[in-house]
């Protein structure tokens, strides 16, 4: 199946979902004003990948800031993760990355921790990183 | 005569700016928000931010506050010229201020609401005034996993989103303009320490 790669922008995050090494990640920053519009393709790549999914996949979240509308629509991209994972066709592991002393960020890591099925490692940049 | 008032309005802009300083005011603004303006006006803060503030920790909070509230102001001002004709046009406009104090950022927003909004956005902030840090994440996720999302993504979670990341209460007033129009003013302060 086809590579996801979507470039990076100042109110998105830049995309890169590699389905042969089963490599995910999103990187940047995610305030755009419309988020649905945005992750609707990120969500339909996802569905499309259960059916070729490789036996691990890893997830990786870099972020530096995002909005709250942003955040429903991550909470419903890790729920169909949630689902492919449970359904067993692939080991799902989220690697969520906050930066040095960024504890809003590691409590909004926790947060989709305690609500996502998947195992989290959360993960502080050192600076300079 | 005419020069007379020309003079008189260069004294009053001389004293709004000295009332602007005094205030520590970093950026204010009012009109009519969209996307293309959205975008300057958080480019110009964060710009703004990297050069005063020490704090990263500080600096993201403010940069986050700012979001939200931004692009609340945004989406109301866009619903209500798609749902609501009733109000005048200058409805659409609103203003924000971001003040530096000694101890604190202090974000304050104001905009017209149709007046029937009244109760459910005071309430919905009195719930929220109400609770302490626990009490936040709680209703934070709960809303998280249980709230519906509008066609453009808000989903109720903004103001609760502002009052856990500033650590301090939301203050808010309505002014009663007409028996249809209110306006909303919201203030957020984020602790320096």
């Amino acid at each position: 199946m086809e590579n996801l790669v979507i470039e990076g922008s100042p109110k998105t995050p830049s995309v890169t979902f590699d389905a042969s090494s089963g490599r995910l990640e999103i990187r940047g920053r995610s305030i755009p004003e419309n988020s649905i519009e945005f992750y609707k393709p990120l969500i339909d790549w996802v569905e499309s990948y259960r059916a070729s999914a490789k036996p691990k996949t890893e997830m990786n979240v870099q972020l530096e800031y995002f909005n709250t509308s942003s955040s429903k629509c991550i909470l419903d991209f890790f729920k169909k993760l949630e689902n492919i994972h449970s359904s067993g066709k692939t080991n799902i592991s989220v690697n969520w990355y906050y930066e040095q002393d960024d504890e809003d960020m590691l409590e909004a890591g926790e947060d989709y921790q305690a609500i996502i099925g998947i195992p989290f490692k959360m993960i502080e940049l050192k600076e300079d990183e | 005569m005419l020069s007379n008032r020309f003079a008189k309005v260069m004294i009053d802009i001389f004293q709004f700016y000295n009332k602007m300083q005094k205030s520590n005011i970093v950026m204010s603004f009012t009109g009519t928000m969209n996307e293309d303006l959205l975008g300057s006006i958080l480019n110009i803060i964060e710009e703004k931010l990297d050069k005063n503030e020490a704090s990263s920790v500080i600096k993201k909070r403010v940069y986050n506050v700012m979001i939200e509230c931004l692009q609340n102001l945004f989406h109301h001002s866009d619903q209500l010229t798609q749902t609501d004709r009733s109000l005048e046009d200058h409805s659409t406009n609103a203003i924000f201020m971001i003040s530096r104090q000694a101890d604190r950022y202090k974000i304050v927003t104001g905009n017209f609401i149709v007046s029937s909004y009244m109760d459910n956005l005071k309430s919905k902030i009195e719930h929220i005034n109400s609770l302490d840090s626990e009490g936040l994440k709680t209703h934070y996720l709960n809303t998280l996993n249980n709230g519906q999302l509008s066609d453009k993504g808000g989903g109720g979670l903004g103001l609760i989103d502002m009052a856990r990341r500033s650590g301090n209460k939301l203050d808010y007033d309505f002014y009663s303009l007409d028996d249809n129009t209110s306006f909303f003013t919201l203030g957020i302060s984020i602790s320096l320490n």
